[in-house]
């Protein structure tokens, strides 16, 4: 094995977990990061919220510092990109013009903010939020009074309305769906969520169809997101977060199976197996909900890594996780567990109406899928083992918050 | 820089220096240890990086948030000294502090 030479393309967080477990696991060959951001592997989530306020530095976010590569013999080819994989040669071309030659590669590319058509080429006030870049271009325009629109009622943009208003800007939030959170969450935490937000002072709007970005005489800034019933919103801060697309390309052009990212088996192998792919950028099959998945999530980055790794050190294992989440909004820590999507039947421990705690847990056909849990870790915590367990709560107690979560699990 | 023992599950035990600022979690993150997974790298949202703290320490630690007291409960094998390791920033005070690994983090 110590001839045989693992490259990574992408310094992502999978990428970061995946060069150190390869050496957990016992690869004594050489190991190449390549990332075409000049940081090493770092944490995103802060980005929208201590990165941006500037109560963290970039040394805060790395996931681990320099001298930890340096001592496990890991090379970090940083600020290059890879433009072609040659899968007959088994080589790889950079930028540079430099060819690198791999016994195993290793796609963990993450993904791009979805982009919206501009006028004029590149207005200096839109911004998406996905890299330390970003969020270093945004910060300038953080100004106590100025007016700050955002687009898109994910988690992204509403990360960064509650950022931004805790500043003293203006912010507008505009969604096109009839409800923020819409792809993620059930209609109660979307209402829990709006109501929060309107304390905060962020203005939401839903059901909000864009027309227009009018910009400046000079066309160098967006002033203005004008909607298609006529209002108009002005801004002197854009922030963008529609949604990502999978960086699959490199992978797409090198003939690899694709559909909806790179498609992956059970040990994060392509249909290439020398080629295997982790993170975002993987379309894969869960076993516990038993469908496949595109996962946009820190979980998914590192337990897919460590499964590569040991793909690829030759101790198989399969991927089997159940998919959890976090969003840190104001002093609120929402908290997923699972997946809620197709529940027939959902009870809500706590008030949405008032408060700042509460948690949702979805069934389908009696059986828990998910939970959505707000500052209630417990509920959380208790939730995701009964999830990965599949143990049964007792429904006609769980709505009972003088209950607590341990006696609402029953054993079978 | 502060001295930090390591004792995992098995009883191995591991110095490392931490840097002033870092976390508990980050010198065993840093330094490839087992024990710690830090899924959510330190903000407190995933319960992987528990630890118990030596008796001998236990005064001089600042006590643990709400959200962590919570989140501690629901931890496998929680003692009264139980803390998630990524919320205890390391000080010259600390200098020689010694936690325990627990056996899963799950």
């Amino acid at each position: 094995m110590h001839n045989q030479r693992c490259i990574i393309v992408g310094a992502s967080h999978a990428a970061g977990e995946l060069c150190i477990s390869l050496r957990k696991e016992g690869w004594t060959g050489s190991i190449t990061v390549i990332g075409d951001e000049n940081y090493l592997p770092y944490n995103r989530p802060p980005l929208s919220k201590t990165f941006l306020a500037g109560e963290k530095s970039i040394d805060d976010l790395l996931i681990r510092h320099a001298e930890a590569y340096t001592k496990a013999d890991i090379e970090m080819k940083l600020g290059c990109r890879v433009e072609k994989i040659d899968r007959r040669r088994k080589e790889i071309l950079l930028n540079t013009g430099e060819t690198l030659g791999y016994d195993k590669l290793v796609l963990t590319t993450g993904a791009r903010p979805r982009t919206m058509d501009m006028p004029g080429a590149e207005p200096e006030n839109v911004f998406y939020l996905r890299s330390i870049e970003d969020a270093d271009h945004i910060r300038p325009f953080i100004q106590d009074g100025r007016r700050a629109v955002i687009i898109g009622g994910g988690y992204i943009g509403l990360e960064t309305a509650a950022m931004l208003v805790s500043t003293g800007m203006h912010v507008t939030l505009l969604e096109r769906d009839p409800r923020i959170l819409n792809r993620v969450a059930a209609p109660e935490i979307s209402q829990f969520f709006s109501r929060i937000h309107t304390e905060e002072g962020v203005e939401l709007f839903t059901g909000v169809e864009i027309s227009e970005l009018k910009a400046d005489e000079k066309a160098e800034k967006v002033k203005a997101v004008v909607c298609s019933d006529g209002r108009r919103f002005d801004a002197d801060l854009l922030i963008i977060g529609i949604g990502v697309i999978t960086n699959s390309e490199l992978a797409q052009e090198a003939g690899l199976e694709i559909n909806n990212g790179i498609v992956v088996n059970a040990f994060a192998e392509t249909s290439d197996p020398d080629i295997l792919a982790a993170g975002d950028c993987s379309y894969h099959f869960n076993k516990h909900y038993q469908r496949w998945l595109r996962l946009e999530s820190i979980q998914n980055a590192v337990e897919q890594a460590k499964v590569a790794a040991r793909t690829i050190c030759g101790k198989p294992q399969e991927y089997d996780q159940i998919p959890w989440f976090w969003s840190d909004q104001y002093d609120l820590k929402l908290q997923i567990a699972g997946l809620s999507e197709g529940y027939d039947n959902l009870i809500i421990r706590g008030d949405l109406s008032a408060g700042r705690k509460m948690a949702v847990f979805y069934f389908k056909a009696n059986n828990l899928i998910a939970v959505d849990a707000v500052n209630s870790p417990q509920e959380f915590m208790f939730g995701k083992r009964a999830l990965a367990q599949f143990s049964k709560l007792d429904i006609n107690k769980l709505a009972d918050v003088a209950v607590p979560m341990k006696e609402l699990i029953l054993q079978d | 820089m502060p001295l930090v023992t390591y004792i995992s599950h098995d009883g191995t035990t591991t110095e490392i220096e931490v840097p002033v600022g870092n976390s508990v979690m980050q010198g065993a993150v840093d330094n490839m240890l087992d024990g710690i997974i830090a899924e959510c790298g330190g903000s407190c949202s995933c319960a992987t990086c528990h630890c118990y703290i030596d008796e001998a320490w236990l005064g001089k630690v600042p006590p643990a948030s709400e959200m962590e007291k919570d989140m501690l409960q629901c931890v496998l094998e929680p003692q009264d000294n139980s803390r998630l390791s990524c919320q205890i920033n390391v000080t010259d005070e600390l200098d020689g502090l010694v936690i325990r690994l627990p056996e899963s983090q799950f």
